[in-house]
C-alpha cells in the first residue's frame, strides 16, 4: 500500500508556554491547571458561604473584610480584582482549551456507530461538556443575581446575608441553584480525577486514592454550597 | 514410474572448513566488506517482517544500505511470529547448570535427528547469547527474578534451562523489539515500509536476484521493485495442510515462486506436527490453536482403554484408562518430544481410542496435578492457557480433562541456502524458517525464534556484504521486468476468468485433508502415491472450478486466497514426492515402512545422510544431494523408551 | 442456528456505506465470530457476490490484525477478548448482530469492514522504540531490572495494536496505544535515555495524525482485549509534559 507519512507541522514554538499550547496533552495540562485555580476559588468561596449560618454579621463582616483586606497598600476591592483577573485568566484558557480539544474530537470522529449501546465511561466523564456550559449559563446568572444585584429582589451591595435570604425563599431559585452546583459537582468528580491524570500524577498505586479524593472533594463542595440555599429555604437561616 | 530425475550433487556450501568452533569468526572475517559509502548506494529488498525479516530490514537499513521491506499485513508488527509461545533458546549458562554453546550445538543436532549442517548449527548456538544481549537493549520485558536478573526454564524435555521467556507471549515481544528497530529505521529513511503488499515474483536479470513484482492489495495494483540483492523471509508452509496452527495468511507463495525461477526447495517433506494443540471441533474450523508444550510437564495424557467408550471422562474408573505415554515411554513419560507424543496420539486415535467430536482427541489431564499442588499452584503456572482453553472449548480444564490432539505447526523444509544464506539464484537470500537450514528433521522447543533472530540481526547482515560488494549490479534489462510482471499479470487474470462454482477455500480444504491423511504425521508408499495421483487433478479441477468473485483492481480477498491456494497445490506435490523418495523415517518425517518392532522410527543414515535439494524444471522435479557430514556430533539412534 | 448478521458494507474509500442484513443459517455454538463470516462469505461467493471484507490473520488472539464493533462495542461483548476468540455462543440469534468497522478519522475504511491503521505504525515510527543498534548491546545481565518494573513493562508491552482503543473512545484518542508503550519502555533502565523524548514525539506525532485528545473517560480499558490500564495515561501525560517543558 502506498506510503503514508505524518503530515507536516509548523516549526515548533520556542516558549514554553507555545509548545504546551500546541499540544494535546500540553492543552489539557492547561485545563488541569486552569482548573485548579478555579477549584481553589470554589473552595474557598464554599467555606465563605457557611459564615451564613453564624448569622448575618459573620458574613456582611467577612465581606467587608474580602473588599478591605490589603489597605492601605491595595486600594479598596483590589484583592477581589486580583483574585477575579485570575478566575478570568483561568476561565479563558479553561474554555479555550475545552472548545478546541472537543472541535479536534470531533474531527477525529466523524462518523458516529449505526448501533452504539450506553457506553462504559462514567455519567460524570460523559457530561463534562455540557455540565461546563451549564456551570458557565450559571455563573453569569449568579453573578447579576448576588454581585451586581441586578436579579436580586434585595439588591443592595455589602448586604450579603439579606440578599441570599431573599433570594433563597423563593423555590424556583433554589432549584436553579440546585441543578448548577449538581452540575458542577459532577464536573469536580470527574474533573479533579481527570486532571490529576492530564498532570501525570495518577499512577496505578494512586488510581485508588485519586478517584475517592475526586468523589470526596466534589460531594463536599456541592453539600456544602447547597446547605445555605436549603437552609434559608427551610427557614434555618433567617 | 518415478517421480523426479536425479541431478548433480551440491558440493559447495560456502562454509569454510578447520575448526568447527572457529568456522564463523574466520568466515566472518573472510567476507569482503562494503565501505558506509557504497552502501548507501545498494539496494536491498526484504520480504516479510517476521523475526527474520524484520530484524534483517531493520539491521541493514542501521548499517546504511537502501532497504525496501515488504508485508502482507497492515503492518509490520503482524508477522505470525507474533504468536509463538514458549521462549527462546541461548547459550547463556546463566543456571551454571552445564550448557554451554557446543552443548547448544549438540541438542540441536540430535534433536534434528543428524539432517542439518554441523557448520550452521554451530554457528546458531554461538550467536544464540548476543540475541539476548540485543533483544534486553531494546526493551524486550523477559521474565526476571526477584533479584532483576533474567529467569529462564527448562523446556521440551531439554536437560539444561535454557530458555528465555516473556510469559507465553515470547514471540510477541521479539517480533515487538523487531518491529521497533524497524520502525526507527523506517523513521530514518533508510528503510521504506510497503505494509499489505504481497510478493507474486521474483525478477531474475544476467543471473541474479534483481527485484520483486508485487500486488498492492489495496489498490490492486502490480508494480516492480528493482534491487542489487533479494531477502526471502516469508516464513513457512505449513498452511498447505489448511488446518495449522499458522495465520490464516501464511503461504508459500514468494519462496514456491522464487523456487520456480530456480531457487531450489530442500527437505520440503520436513513439517512438525505438535502434539498438544485444541481439537478440530467441525468442518467450519478455520485455524488449530497451539496449547503450550509446557501443560505436559504437570498434564497426563490417557484414553479409555475401550474403543468407542462413551462414559464422561470422570466416570472412566483409574483402572480402565490407558495412560499410554507413561506406558510406552516409562522413561521419559508425557514429557517424550513432539514428534513421538504426537505420533502416540495418532495411534490410539486410529485404533478407536479417541475422544471427542469424531474421535480426534485424547485427554491431557490436571487432576492429579490439582491434588498434589493444589488448584492454587496450578492456576498460577497455567492460568492464562486455561482460560484460552476455555474460551474456546466451553469446558472447564479445571474440572474436565482437556482434550488434545495434534496439529501442523512448523515447516523444517524451505529454501535451500548455503553457509551464507544465499540460495541457488545468485543475489537470493534466504532467511528464517523460509530456508531450510539449521532444524534438520526436527526443530527443538523455542528454537525458531532463536533462528529467525540469529539469521536476521546476525549471520545475514554479516555476509550480505561479501556478494553486495562486487555491485552495484547495474540496469536490469526491461525484458525481465516486463516478463515477470506479464506472468504476475496472467496469472490473476486466469484466477478470474475461470469463474467456476467453488470457492479457494474448498479447494484448501480439500487439499488439507488429503496432505495430512497421506503425507501428515505417517507417510506410507501407497498413500505417497494416491496423493501424488490425486493432487495434479485437483490442481486441475482448481483451475477449471473456481470461483474468484470481483476484480483485481482493488482489495479482493478472494483473489489473494485463490493464489496461495494455486501455489500450495502446486507445493504439495513436491513435499509428496520428496516423501516417498526418503524412504526412511527421521524427525519429523515417519514412513510405516522404516520402523522398529516397537514403532519407534528407524533412520537410514547410508542411505539418506543428504540434503534433498529439488530443482524446479518443465520436466519434474530433479533431486541434488548435499551429503552431510558429521564430524563432531555422531550420529545416534534416538531412542526414548 | 439461524442468526442475522447486519454487516457494513462499502465498496471502498470513497464510497457510500450501509448495512445490509444476512440471514445466516448453520452456525454452530463453537463457531468463532469469524468462523460465521467465513459461512457467510462462502456462500456469497457461490452466489456470485463479493464477499464480505475483514481483516484478520492469526485467530488466536495475538496479532492484533483482527478488530470489529460489534453490537457499539469494539471486540464484541466479550471482555478481554480479541474478535476472533469471540464465540457464537456469546449470542442470541433471536436479535441480529451489528457488526461495523472502526470508526476514526485516521482510520479511513478501505473497504468494508477493514480499516486502514497505519497511522498507529506511524506514532511508533515518531519514537515508540530504544535506539540500540545491533551488535552494539552490553551483556545482557549488565543492567538488572526490578521483577516488578519488568512485570509492569511486560502488561503494557502486551498491546496488540488492533486500534480497538481508537474505535471505542468518542475522542478518537490513540492515548492508550501510545501510553503502552511509552509505559513499557519508560519502566525498563534501557529506556531512561530517551524517555521524555520519546513520549513527546510519539504524542506529537499522535496529534499531527488527527487523533483526538484524551478526557479519561475509560472507553478504551474497558474494551482492550489486553486490558491495558488507563494509568498509562497518565503516566505517558507526565513524560509528555516533562518533554514539553524542556526545549528540543
Amino acid at each position: 500500500m502506498a506510503l503514508k507519512s505524518v503530515p507536516a507541522r509548523p516549526p515548533e514554538s520556542r516558549t514554553t508556554v507555545g509548545r504546551l499550547w500546541s499540544s494535546t496533552v500540553g492543552k489539557k495540562a492547561v485545563m488541569a491547571v486552569s482548573g485548579a485555580v478555579l477549584l481553589l476559588y470554589v473552595v474557598a468561596h464554599m467555606v465563605g458561604n457557611l459564615k451564613a449560618f453564624a448569622g448575618q454579621e459573620s458574613i456582611d463582616g467577612y465581606s467587608a473584610f474580602l473588599r478591605e483586606f490589603g489597605q492601605p497598600i491595595l486600594p479598596h476591592g483590589g484583592l477581589l480584582w486580583i483574585v477575579r483577573t485570575a478566575l478570568l485568566v483561568a476561565v479563558a484558557a479553561h474554555m479555550t482549551a475545552a472548545i478546541q480539544l472537543a472541535r479536534r474530537a470531533r474531527r477525529a470522529r466523524p462518523a458516529g456507530y449505526e448501533r452504539r449501546p450506553k457506553v462504559q465511561g462514567s455519567y460524570a466523564a460523559r457530561t463534562m461538556r455540557w455540565g461546563g456550559v451549564i456551570i458557565a449559563l450559571f455563573v453569569v446568572y449568579h453573578l447579576l443575581d448576588l454581585t451586581a444585584g441586578v436579579l436580586n429582589p434585595h439588591g443592595v451591595q455589602g448586604e450579603v446575608h439579606s440578599n441570599i435570604v431573599a433570594d433563597f425563599q423563593r423555590w424556583y431559585v433554589v432549584l436553579a441553584y440546585t441543578v448548577a452546583v449538581v452540575a458542577l459537582g459532577f464536573h469536580l468528580r470527574h474533573g479533579i480525577y481527570s486532571g490529576l491524570r492530564s498532570l501525570g500524577v495518577a499512577s496505578a498505586a494512586r488510581a485508588k486514592a485519586v478517584k475517592a479524593t475526586a468523589l470526596g472533594v466534589s460531594v463536599a463542595i456541592t453539600a456544602g454550597f447547597l446547605s445555605v440555599p436549603f437552609a434559608v429555604l427551610f427557614g434555618i437561616v433567617r | 514410474m518415478s517421480h523426479y530425475r536425479e541431478g548433480a550433487p551440491i558440493t559447495d556450501t560456502r562454509a569454510p572448513d578447520g575448526p568447527l568452533e572457529t568456522r564463523w569468526e574466520r568466515r566472518r572475517f573472510d567476507a569482503r566488506l562494503v565501505n558506509p559509502a557504497n552502501r548507501r548506494k545498494l539496494k536491498v529488498i526484504v520480504v516479510g517482517t517476521g523475526l527474520a525479516g524484520g530484524s534483517a530490514a531493520a539491521t541493514l537499513g542501521e548499517l546504511g544500505y537502501q532497504v525496501t521491506s515488504f508485508c502482507y499485513q497492515d503492518s509490520p508488527r503482524r508477522a505470525h511470529s507474533i504468536a509463538a509461545q514458549g521462549g527462546i533458546n541461548a547459550a547463556k549458562n546463566y543456571r551454571g547448570d552445564g550448557d554451554s554453546v557446543h552443548r547448544l550445538f549438540h541438542d540441536t543436532v540430535k534433536g534434528g535427528d543428524f539432517r542439518s549442517r554441523e557448520s550452521n548449527v554451530h554457528r546458531l548456538a554461538e550467536v544464540s547469547t548476543q540475541i539476548i544481549d540485543q533483544c534486553v537493549a531494546q526493551g524486550v520485558p523477559f521474565a526476571r527474578e526477584y533479584g532483576g536478573l533474567l529467569d529462564t526454564r527448562s523446556f521440551g524435555g531439554a536437560q539444561v534451562s535454557r530458555t528465555f521467556y516473556a510469559r507465553g507471549q515470547t514471540g510477541q515481544q521479539l517480533l515487538l523489539g523487531a518491529y521497533q528497530a524497524l520502525a526507527r529505521q523506517i523513521h530514518a529513511g533508510t528503510v521504506r515500509s510497503h505494509p499489505r503488499t504481497e510478493m507474486l515474483d521474483l525478477i531474475v536479470d544476467g543471473g541474479r536476484a534483481r527485484g520483486v513484482v508485487v500486488r498492492d492489495l489495496v489498490t490492486g495494483e502490480i508494480s516492480s521493485h528493482l534491487a542489487d540483492a533479494v531477502v526471502l523471509a516469508t516464513g513457512g508452509y505449513g498452511n498447505v495442510f489448511h488446518l495449522s496452527t499458522n495465520a490464516k495468511g501464511c503461504n508459500t507463495t514468494a519462496i514456491w515462486r522464487a523456487h520456480k525461477r530456480g531457487a531450489y526447495l530442500a527437505n520440503p517433506c520436513f513439517t512438525q506436527i505438535h502434539p498438544t494443540c485444541i481439537p478440530v471441533s467441525g468442518d467450519h474450523q478455520s485455524k488449530l490453536t497451539l496449547m503450550s508444550e509446557s501443560l505436559r510437564n504437570d498434564g497426563r495424557v490417557w484414553v479409555p482403554q475401550q474403543a468407542g467408550d462413551p462414559r464422561a471422562p470422570g466416570d472412566i474408573p483409574e483402572d480402565e484408562r490407558d495412560y499410554y505415554l507413561e506406558r510406552l515411554y516409562p522413561g521419559f513419560g508425557n514429557l517424550v518430544p513432539r514428534d513421538i507424543a504426537s505420533r502416540a496420539a495418532k495411534a490410539v486415535c486410529d485404533a478407536g481410542r479417541g475422544v471427542g467430536p469424531g474421535g480426534l482427541g485424547v485427554y491431557l489431564d490436571f487432576a492429579d496435578a490439582i491434588t498434589r499442588l493444589g488448584r492454587a499452584a496450578v492456576e498460577a503456572k497455567y492460568g492464562n492457557l486455561f482460560e484460552m482453553y476455555q474460551r474456546i472449548t466451553d469446558e472447564d480444564p479445571y474440572a474436565v480433562p482437556m482434550r488434545i490432539y495434534p496439529a501442523v505447526h512448523y515447516t523444517m523444509g524451505g529454501l535451500w541456502v548455503d553457509y551464507d544464506l544465499r540460495s541457488t539464484i545468485p543475489g537470493l537470500f534466504v532467511i528464517g524458517e523460509a530456508n531450510f537450514s539449521d532444524h534438520g528433521a526436527n526443530r527443538l522447543g523455542a528454537s525458531a525464534l532463536m533462528q529467525g533472530l540469529a539469521d536476521g540481526y546476525f549471520v545475514l547482515p554479516a555476509v550480505i556484504g561479501d556478494y553486495l560488494a562486487d555491485g552495484p549490479f547495474g540496469e536490469v534489462s526491461a525484458e525481465s521486468v516486463d516478463e515477470a510482471e506479464d506472468s504476475v499479470r496472467a496469472v490473476v487474470a486466469a484466477l478470474l476468468a475461470v469463474d467456476g462454482d467453488r470457492t479457494a477455500e474448498s479447494f484448501h480444504r480439500e487439499l488439507g485433508k488429503l496432505m495430512w491423511d497421506l503425507c501428515g504425521m505417517e507417510r506410507g508408499d501407497e498413500g505417497l502415491r494416491t496423493a501424488l495421483a490425486r493432487i495434479p487433478e485437483l490442481r486441475s479441477e482448481f483451475w477449471r472450478r473456481v470461483k474468484v468473485t470481483g476484480s483485481g483492481d482493488r482489495l479482493n480477498q478472494e483473489l489473494e486466497k485463490a493464489g496461495r491456494v494455486a501455489d500450495f497445490l502446486e507445493l504439495a506435490e513436491l513435499m509428496c514426492v520428496d516423501a516417498l523418495h526418503r524412504t526412511e523415517s527421521c524427525g519429523g518425517h515417519f514412513r510405516v515402512e522404516s520402523q522398529t518392532a516397537e514403532g519407534d522410527a528407524r533412520r537410514d543414515d547410508d542411505a539418506f545422510s543428504y540434503v534433498a535439494a529439488w530443482e524446479h524444471t518443465p520436466a519434474g522435479p530433479v533431486l541434488h544431494r548435499e551429503d552431510l557430514v558429521f564430524e563432531t556430533v555422531k550420529p545416534t539412534v534416538r531412542s526414548y523408551r | 442456528m439461524n442468526y442475522t448478521l447486519r454487516v457494513w458494507r462499502q465498496d471502498g474509500p470513497a464510497a457510500e456505506g450501509r448495512l445490509v442484513d444476512y440471514e445466516v443459517d448453520g452456525i454452530t455454538p463453537d463457531m468463532s465470530f469469524l468462523e460465521a463470516l467465513d459461512l457467510l462469505n462462502e456462500r456469497l461467493v457461490l452466489d456470485g457476490e463479493e464477499p464480505v471484507a475483514f481483516d484478520h490473520d492469526c485467530r488466536e488472539g495475538i496479532c492484533g490484525m483482527c478488530g470489529l464493533m460489534i453490537d457499539g462495542v469494539a471486540h464484541g461483548p466479550q471482555r478481554a477478548t480479541t474478535t476472533c476468540q469471540l464465540h457464537m455462543r456469546s449470542f442470541d440469534p433471536a436479535h441480529p448482530v451489528v457488526v461495523e468497522p472502526w470508526r476514526a478519522h485516521p482510520f479511513p475504511v478501505v473497504r468494508d469492514l477493514v480499516v486502514d491503521r497505519s497511522a498507529l505504525d506511524r506514532i511508533v515510527e515518531a519514537g515508540g522504540y530504544i535506539s540500540a543498534p545491533t551488535g552494539s548491546a552490553p551483556e545482557a545481565h549488565a543492567v538488572p531490572v526490578p521483577k516488578p518494573d519488568a512485570d509492569e513493562a511486560f502488561e503494557s508491552a502486551a498491546c496488540i495494536g488492533c486500534g480497538a482503543c481508537v474505535a471505542a473512545c468518542p475522542n478518537g484518542s490513540a492515548s492508550l496505544f501510545t501510553a503502552a508503550k511509552v509505559t513499557h519502555l519508560g519502566l525498563l533502565p534501557q529506556g531512561q535515555p530517551e524517555r521524555t523524548s520519546r513520549a513527546r514525539d510519539m504524542a506529537q506525532a499522535q496529534d499531527d495524525l488527527g487523533f483526538g485528545g484524551c478526557t479519561q473517560t475509560g472507553e478504551c480499558t474497558a474494551v482492550c482485549p489486553k486490558g491495558i490500564p488507563l494509568e498509562t495515561i497518565s503516566r505517558m501525560n507526565r513524560d509528555v509534559l516533562g518533554g514539553l517543558l524542556r526545549s528540543r
